[in-house]
């Protein structure tokens, strides 16, 4: 019957299917929740950003959140109404932590955006057919979200020679994509159309688990003249999941951590290749879905089409939810799926089914016993790990070995923990540990990276003291060299002066120097003085009057200097400057005289005073006696 | 006699040649810095934080390989020390820090109080303050290490230390109960 060989897989479990409780029914549309609650981020990627504020009236299928990261996919309004609120919201995730959100206030009217169809796809270029279904912001409705856009665009060099659309549905319960083969066929059809236009595939094959005839009748008939296999598989779980889905179809395993493009082969769920078709035949965005509510406590189990946003309990109420009969509400199926911790929470792309159990379908686990080594799980693993092995690796924290053991190619499809006789969360363990080894390797990366900082900073650090360093070197160097240069200059002109001709050192230069000369003499003896009135000593003695002679002549030089200095006619301004203290220089010296005449006394006075011996006094008698009579000459 | 002079004189020419060679190599294949120490900052967070009384990880891996303590490392913890011990082949010690193992902190800068003296941003090891003289400052929550190296310098006290939040991205599964350990109500429904 089939016109495609398919291929042995291995493993695999066989669980009640348990899906007739929801596909015997029509879809039903689910009735317009008064609030939506539309997270930001519904995809694999980066969460978008919200491109309305509080108040603003949207209308249906109008882009409200979008991203300029590419691995992302942009959000539109489910419904018309009011943006109520951004923010945190309840969001379908095993954490139950929050998620930014944007809360529609519907209005009931369900008032459309203006749509671009683009019926005509056959004329379009693929570049243009990805634009829309990346504006559309179709992600995978199969489970994972990936941005559809981003798969549909391969590498040049690898391009995709099988198309694979996954209609399996190989978890029990979950019947959505088999209601959507039956009600959708025709627009599946056109759907894979498009596919076919922008990927240019050898083969197309459409894989359908044998235990949905139904669906398998409604795409078979709408397959008209196309040339796409109809692939029929056995049933066996999890013969839906992509790398084994690959298996089956074409007898390739994907390497581990490569995507199965890099075999140019591309899986696409039914659900998102009529998404496909939404957004580029109708124009409209991916705003709904086909959801699966199911489980015994719903009075009502069945499919329907509900838009994004709509609040789980919601739709629990509109399949009639007996709320004293339901133990857990798992989002997914009862294999995959996880517990919702908030019926607040809100239907998002991935949510494919809601598993409203009551506490006898899926009781709670027994607790784990210690593992046998029966090798049970080993069986059945799809993958061809060894879930024991692994066990017992993440039991003892053992990154390496778990990684050695290929824990990252584990899909979490949960076979080895459905047929364990100890009855082990192993899926549980593995998640766990491939959070731990996600949360180290981050860690290292981060490490390395301040690392990388912390030495880049104290390098920069260290050359801007080299610099300073040189910098502060450079400037004494310099200091030194113009010190050299004026000692030099001061040793020529020191030269020019003995020789009696210096052309270089100008009048006033040599009155200053001759100033500062007389005072240094000065201020010398004046010291030696004091010395000598508390120490009274002949070498002071002898010192004082050397100093005296000195300082003497030193302002004998001042004064020969300002006398010449009036002859000088370089300059009229220094001329007249110099004049005046010329003019006042006979009258200081004059009062310099009188002052050391009175300090002579007093020196006298004193020694008289603390009777020192006749010697001193004499030589003191003499001194002032010549002083007086300097002064009465210059008188 | 004959032959013990043979012996000798081989076995003293065996000595040279090999002595030869081993001082050949030690000088041509010398190790530049030393490995362990390179091995053992590889190990701790790079927070450069200094709490362990050494300024910066590399210090601090130098003066384990040279004999210091393995438990000085807060941003590390447990898990640090547990490493550490495993490649230096010690005994692991509990944490030596007043407040224990912190969870990972990041700064933040309140930034209306923040008056532009960019001593927060000469402090950061890792450069994760950024601003200018005058303007306000903010951290760059991606390069912070959580040191708070930068909450001493402030004058204003405007930098606080909050823990990183638990977002999707960073939630993890929590291990299982190990087989055989029951949790309580488990063991009153089996009794």
């Amino acid at each position: 019957m089939n016109t495609w060989p398919i291929h042995p897989l291995h493993g695999g479990v066989h669980p009640p299917q348990c899906k007739t409780l929801s596909n015997q029914q029509p879809i039903h549309r689910a009735p317009l929740s008064k609030h939506l609650i539309v997270p930001l981020l519904q995809h694999l990627g980066s969460p978008t950003e919200a491109r309305v504020s509080v108040g603003d009236y949207v209308l249906k299928g109008q882009l409200i959140a979008d991203s300029a990261n590419l691995i992302s996919a942009p959000v539109h309004a489910p419904s018309s109404g009011t943006v109520s609120f951004i923010g945190p919201q309840a969001y379908p995730h095993a954490s139950g932590q929050l998620m930014d959100a944007i809360v529609i206030d519907t209005d009931g009217l369900e008032q459309w955006c203006a749509l671009k169809p683009l019926a005509h796809f056959s004329q379009a270029t693929a570049p243009e057919l990805l634009e829309k279904i990346r504006q559309a912001g179709i992600s995978g409705l199969g489970g994972a979200g990936f941005p559809t856009v981003i798969k549909l665009s391969p590498a040049a060099d690898k391009p995709i020679k099988t198309l694979i659309i996954n209609g399996t549905e190989c978890e029990p319960y979950i019947t959505a994509d088999d209601v959507l083969m039956r009600e959708k066929a025709t627009q599946l059809m056109v759907g894979i159309d498009i596919l076919q236009q922008i990927l240019q595939p050898e083969n197309v094959l459409i894989a359908i688990e044998d235990n949905k005839p139904e669906a398998l009748a409604a795409v078979r008939s709408a397959l008209q003249q196309r040339r796409y296999h109809v692939v029929v598989i056995p049933t066996i779980y999890p013969s839906g999941g992509e790398r084994q889905l690959i298996e089956i179809l074409t007898g390739q395993q994907v390497p581990s951590a490569q995507i199965p493009a890099q075999l140019g082969i591309l899986c696409q769920n039914v659900g998102t290749v009529v998404a496909v078709y939404d957004a580029i035949v109708e124009g409209k965005p991916l705003i709904s879905r086909i959801t699966t509510l199911t489980g015994q406590a719903l009075h009502k189990p069945m499919n329907v089409e509900c838009l994004i946003g709509t609040p789980v309990i919601d739709l629990l109420a509109f399949a009639e939810l007996q709320k004293a009969q339901l133990s857990r509400l798992i989002v997914g199926g009862p294999m995959m799926g996880f517990t919702l911790p908030s019926l607040e929470a809100p239907v998002i792309k991935t949510s494919n089914c809601l598993l409203a159990a009551t506490a006898a379908e899926l009781p709670a686990p027994p607790p784990a016993l210690p593992c046998i080594r029966c090798g049970d799980c080993a069986e059945v693993c799809p993958a061809n790990l060894l879930p024991q092995q692994l066990h017992f690796y993440a039991l003892g924290d053992d990154h390496p070995q778990l990684q050695a053991h290929n824990l990252f190619d584990c899909i979490e499809c949960g076979a080895c923990a459905y047929v364990c006789p100890s009855s082990i969360p192993l899926v549980q363990y593995y998640r766990a540990a491939k959070a731990d080894i996600r949360e180290q390797a981050q860690k290292l990366a981060k490490s390395e990276h301040a690392k990388e900082r912390f030495e880049f900073r104290q390098e920069r650090l260290r050359l801007e003291d080299e610099r300073k360093e040189a910098e502060r070197k450079a400037r004494a160097e310099r200091l030194a060299k113009t010190k050299a240069e004026q000692a030099k200059k001061a040793e020529l002109a020191q030269a020019a002066d003995a020789s009696g001709a210096s052309p270089a050192a100008t009048p006033e230069d040599d009155i200053k120097r001759l100033k500062i000369a007389a005072s240094m003499a000065q201020v010398a003896l004046r010291k030696a003085e004091k010395q000598l009135d508390i120490h009274q000593t002949q070498e002071l003695q002898t010192q004082v009057d050397q100093l005296r002679v000195a300082a003497e002549q030193a302002k004998q030089a001042l004064d020969v200097a300002n006398a010449a200095a009036p002859a000088s006619t370089e300059t009229p301004a220094v001329t007249e400057k110099a004049a005046k203290p010329e003019l006042s220089a006979a009258e200081q010296a004059l009062k310099k005289v009188k002052i050391e005449v009175a300090m002579k006394r007093a020196a006298l006075r004193k020694a008289e005073r603390n009777e020192a011996d006749a010697d001193t006094l004499a030589a003191l008698q003499t001194e002032l006696t010549t002083a007086e009579q300097g002064l009465a000459e210059l008188n | 006699m004959n032959m013990v002079f043979i012996a000798v004189t081989a076995l003293v020419i065996l000595s040279l040649v090999f002595g030869a060679i081993l001082g050949f190599a030690a000088v041509r294949f010398r190790v530049e810095g030393n490995p362990i120490a390179e091995q053992i900052n590889a190990l701790l967070p790079q927070t450069q934080c200094g709490q362990c009384g050494y300024p910066g990880c590399k210090p601090y891996a130098e003066a384990i390989a040279a004999g210091d303590k393995i438990n000085k490392c807060p941003p590390g913890g447990e898990a640090t020390i547990q490493a550490l011990a495993e490649l230096l082949d010690v005994e692991p010690e509990p944490l030596d820090a007043v407040e224990g193992e912190k969870p990972q902190m990041v700064a933040f800068i309140r930034e209306a109080e923040c008056i532009g003296c960019t001593k927060c941003i000469q402090a950061c090891p890792v450069d994760a303050i950024l601003g200018a003289a005058k303007q306000m400052h903010t951290v760059i929550v991606s390069e912070c290490t959580g040191c708070d190296l930068c909450v001493e310098p402030c004058p204003v006290d405007c930098i606080e230390m909050i823990p990183v939040a638990s977002t999707l991205q960073t939630w993890k599964w929590e291990h299982p109960l190990p087989p055989g350990t029951l949790i309580a109500t488990d063991r009153e429904s089996l009794s």
